[in-house]
């Protein structure tokens, strides 16, 4: 099928961005503020259905808005990757901007305005790199994430608030700046053109005589730019940022932020360099084995927090590198498991956060050592925790054992056994630090002194808006782990095996 | 002359009346009684420049680099001295850049002086006008003349209108301005001694010896250097630029630093385009020192405008650097980063001064925490310090992005080592930008404290709503600002290739080790 040039694809990166100026014009009204952030969100969410029948019939969108230089353009695209990415955000931005009234409510939280303001910004950075069909493009949305979640982590403005808030963006700054721009720089000099390789990861868009140092250069540069992947050692940031309130952690966090950084990684690895260039230059296993790192260490890293946000965080670390590892394997099944970890990844891990922030609201608890007996109290919580983590742990039929099962696929047909190795460690790790949570919250004793109002801690309104969202998701993620023919189908557009 | 020029065929002579309208603005003041007369009088006249302006745009020939507009009048016959103006693909902009600032540079004084108002304007009006002179004339004579008128009335802006230090401040600002138009004339007078024309473009055409070149290359290169400025003799920016009353800063910041910038493209390269080739090296290792030092030094004031003045350096040194790069998107984008850099860090002066007349400090940790009371305020502070850090989609990102890439794709180590200049502007106006508009307050508003720091008004958004404008249009769309440097900048390659060319054998010696050292470098940096 063709390749349909129309405007209409400004549309989804734009709508986010016009209901964050309807939210910063309605500040004095707070109900109709956060119907616009949820009003948004749906829009945002149908308007990438729009396109999907066109994409599955193995056509795509493309659209050059602004010309800076030749080669250089702002200029949208929509693939098959892109609209998986994009799909699943805003699909999760309208669970997320229900869950937010109630979390924003029942805290009373401050600057509220601002928070819905920053919130659909940074959605619409999201979707902008969804859609973006050059580095630019990328790199122009990924900048603009970076900008307008400071003032999300930094929501709190304590002393704790500002201290997260800077490692974050020093971070993320100094990465784009130090490695991204040179690299985004050389990209240009090598091919001469930052447009990706449309339809087609096999062959990129490097020169065949480009020479071969400069491409690992290039590459490097590139894997550790995008620093919202969190690959280690540049992952100090995602700790760092969970001071946040927990729906940035949840969508931001889990889904927006982080999923921009991988997103773009495999992006570059997939359209701008290929699959051919970086199986020539052994880039693709060399990444593997970067990636697998981060996996072990970051899940170890996790066995040993008990604040349940900052295990939380450093499972995302660890489970960002499995999307990572899928895509550097550079076999079709690999690529398949990696890209599609992308939507079971957000799910699962959403529903997590929700839960996090759930039980805050509720009990004010913060640490796994203080949630004895919760289970009883928020059991519909707690069962949508048990089934995310199953899908983090890739038990099935629960969506995260579709990631492993094309992961392990793709161990074996590079035929690579460390990295077979790495995979099923790593869920026992996974089991290691999720099963306890779910284990404590049901069976586990209340610690003394605990002041927890006895009974069901579910049933008052704001706390509704809140379960509501879990809970669904919480079941999508089994429906995934059932039916995952049309996330297959999506991805067979641009891995043909 | 026909050979150079491309006569003015408007219906009014416009290099002239630009100069000219300004000046004569200037001598009405004197008759005018009343502060609120004379601000309106600076306003329009300003504007009326601005307007009369505007078909330099929409008249420019974009299929030449002859020098369009022009006008020629015989001056001083005996001495060859004339009266010639024009512009090209180079000037056209900055010319453009000055009399659109000068506008705004009245608005932002509009409350901020309170003193000889009439004095006031008729200097401003007097340096628009030896300011355009500067970017029109085609006559070195005429240039020299321009250049020195500007000295005068920059110095009393600093001296009457300034700050605490301002007789500090001024003096040395003279001093050095001074020093370096010394150099500059005596290089003038020399090469009229050797060729008898002061006319511009014959001196292009002129094949000076090599020796001789190097000569007069150094004497533009010190007096453009002390202007744009480049370390090591940028020490009386920061100097001047914390002293000048705001729309001082706005000028010396938008239009003054211009001035050295051009005076490379239009002196040192096609006059002196041997010599250019064989010190370019050195000024590209000194453009370098500019935008680490300035950096660095930014990172570590506490006075606002002193910050921004060092940010200047590193900014101007990515400019230097791309003109001395010498290739096609280099100079283009030194170009477009002279107009970039007028357009923001005018911006961001006219900021503090809107935040010095409320607070009447400007030490970062006096306007910490505007946030919460001045929301407009702070979303311009914002738009204006990521253009600064050249974030994508703005105006300074386009000229530092093709910078970049002129040097990555000449020397790779000069683009590593500029890349470390980006970062350093990232953490400075991100440092400026957190403290100002939060600082570590607690989010919440605390009634009736700092009363005083009421939002802009319609001026100030006004004023700094036009600039926005810039700041998105360069960044989005650029293509039409290239497009006029295009083949101007053609031209000038084509002079520095002839240049080389025409290298005395006797130096090519020089050149063959130039070449090799060059050679050896590229195969380190090129990792082939």
């Amino acid at each position: 099928m063709d390749t349909i040039i129309t405007s209409k694809i400004v549309l989804t990166p734009l709508i986010p961005f016009v209901s964050a100026l309807l939210i910063l014009a309605s500040k004095n009204k707070p109900n109709l503020r956060e119907s616009w952030s949820v009003f948004g969100a749906v829009l945002t969410f149908l308007s990438v259905v729009y396109f999907l029948p066109h994409l599955l019939a193995g056509g795509s969108y493309q659209y050059t808005m602004f010309t800076i230089y030749p080669g250089v353009s702002v200029k949208f695209h929509l693939d098959g990757l892109g609209i998986l990415f994009a799909g699943t955000s805003s699909f999760l931005w309208i669970m997320a901007g229900l869950y937010c009234v109630g979390y924003m409510r029942g805290l009373d939280e401050h600057a509220q305005t601002r928070f819905y303001f920053c919130y659909a910004v940074a959605v619409g950075g999201a979707m902008g790199a969804a859609f973006s069909g050059n580095l630019f493009t990328l790199y122009l949305f990924y900048e603009i994430v970076s900008i307008f979640t400071y003032p999300l982590v930094a929501h709190h403005q304590d002393q704790e608030g500002y201290f997260g808030g800077r490692k974050y963006i020093v971070y993320l700054m100094f990465a784009s700046k130090a490695f991204l721009l040179p690299a985004m720089v050389l990209v240009y000099v090598q091919c001469g053109t930052l447009d990706f390789a449309i339809g087609n990861i096999a062959t990129g868009i490097f020169p065949h005589n480009a020479a071969p140092l400069l491409v690992k250069i290039t590459y490097l540069l590139c894997i550790f730019g995008f620093a919202k992947a969190a690959l280690m050692p540049i992952h100090g940031w995602l700790p760092a940022a969970m001071v946040a309130p927990t729906p940035v952690s949840a969508l931001l966090h889990a889904v927006v932020v982080v999923k921009v950084g991988v997103f773009s990684i495999a992006r570059v690895m997939l359209s701008v360099f290929g699959v051919n260039l970086l199986n020539k230059l052994g880039l693709g296993i060399f990444t593997a084995y970067l990636a697998s790192f981060t996996i072990i260490l970051a899940s170890v890293v996790a066995l040993t927090q008990n604040n349940l946000k900052m295990r939380l965080a450093y499972s995302t670390v660890s489970q960002l590198s499995y999307i990572i590892l899928g895509v550097a394997m550079l076999t079709p099944n690999s690529i398949t498991g990696g890209i599609i970890h992308i939507t079971n990844h957000a799910f699962a891990k959403i529903t997590l956060f929700f839960c996090a922030g759930a039980i805050f609201v509720a009990t004010h608890k913060k640490n796994v050592s203080e949630l004895g007996g919760i289970g009883w109290k928020m059991p519909f919580t707690m069962i949508a925790f048990g089934l995310a983590s199953l899908s983090m742990i890739g038990v099935p039929p629960v969506s995260g054992f579709v990631t492993k099962w094309f992961l392990a696929l793709g161990t074996l047909d590079i035929h690579n056994m460390i990295l077979l190795t790495v995979i099923l460690v790593s869920s026992l790790l996974n089991a290691g630090y999720f099963v306890p949570v779910v284990y404590t919250s049901f069976f586990g004793k209340p610690n003394p002194g605990d002041n927890t109002s006895p009974g069901f801690l579910e049933g008052s309104p704001l706390i509704m808006f809140m379960v509501i969202p879990l809970f669904f998701t919480a079941v999508a993620s089994v429906l995934f782990g059932i039916y995952p023919d049309l996330f297959l189908k999506i991805i067979n557009l641009m891995v043909v095996r | 002359m026909e050979q150079y020029l491309i006569y003015n065929s408007l219906n009014y002579p416009i290099l002239t009346v630009l100069v000219a309208v300004p000046l004569f603005g200037s001598l009405i003041t004197l008759f005018i009684r009343g502060d609120k007369y004379l601000k309106i009088w600076g306003l329009v006249v300003t504007l009326t420049t601005a307007v009369l302006s505007l078909p330099l745009y929409s008249n420019f020939d974009l299929t030449t680099a002859k020098y369009q507009f022009a006008e020629f009048r015989n001056w001083i016959p005996f001495a060859k001295i004339n009266y010639v103006l024009g512009v090209d693909g180079i000037s056209i902009l900055l010319v453009l850049l000055t009399t659109l600032v000068m506008p705004l540079c009245i608005l932002c004084s509009w409350t901020y002086i309170k003193e000889r108002f009439k004095e006031f304007i008729c200097v401003m009006l007097i340096m628009e006008a030896a300011m355009v002179g500067v970017f029109v004339s085609l006559d070195t004579v005429l240039f020299f003349i321009f250049w020195e008128a500007m000295l005068v009335p920059m110095y009393l802006i600093i001296a009457v209108w300034g700050g605490p230090r301002k007789d500090y401040a001024s003096i040395k600002f003279f001093l050095y301005t001074l020093i370096g138009s010394i150099f500059l004339f005596v290089a003038i007078i020399a090469m009229y001694v050797t060729t008898g024309t002061f006319f511009i473009p014959e001196l292009m055409a002129h094949q000076f010896s090599f020796s001789y070149q190097m000569w007069i290359f150094w004497a533009f290169t010190l007096a453009f250097a002390i202007k744009v400025p480049m370390w090591p003799v940028h020490t009386w920016l920061p100097a001047a630029h914390v002293e000048a009353p705001t729309a001082g800063s706005v000028i010396l910041a938008s239009i003054l630093l211009k001035m050295g910038g051009y005076g490379f493209l239009r002196f040192c390269l096609p006059i002196a385009p041997a010599a250019t080739i064989y010190c370019m090296p050195y000024l590209i290792a000194i453009s370098i020192m500019s935008i680490i030092f300035g950096g660095y030094l930014a990172l570590g004031q506490n006075d606002v405008k002193r910050l921004i003045a060092y940010s200047s350096v590193g900014h101007m040194g990515f400019v230097t650097l791309g003109i001395f790069l010498l290739n096609d998107v280099g100079i283009k984008g030194a170009i477009l980063q002279m107009v970039n850099h007028g357009v923001t860090t005018g911006a961001l002066f006219i900021c503090v001064g809107i935040i010095y007349e409320r607070t009447h400090s400007r030490e970062i940790s006096d306007n910490s925490a505007l946030g919460m009371l001045m929301p407009i305020y702070v979303t311009f502070l914002v738009i204006f310090s990521l253009s600064s850090l050249a974030f994508p989609g703005t105006n300074s990102f386009v000229g530092e992005f093709l910078v970049l890439m002129a040097s990555f794709s000449k020397y790779k180590l000069v683009g590593g080592l500029a890349v470390i200049g980006a970062i350093l502007a990232a953490a400075y106006m991100l440092r400026l930008v957190q403290k100002m508009v939060w600082a570590d307050s607690d989010g919440h508003m605390h009634h009736g404290e700092k009363s005083h720091l009421f939002d802009l008004n319609f001026r100030e958004t006004g004023t700094l709503a036009f600039l926005a404008i810039f700041v998105f249009w360069i960044g989005l769309n650029p293509g039409p600002f290239l497009k006029i440097m295009d083949t101007s900048t053609l031209h000038l390659l084509q002079q520095l290739e002839d240049g080389r060319k025409a290298m005395p054998a006797g130096h090519g010696e020089y050149h063959a080790l130039l070449n090799g050292v060059g050679e050896s470098i590229r195969h380190l940096v090129a990792f082939k």
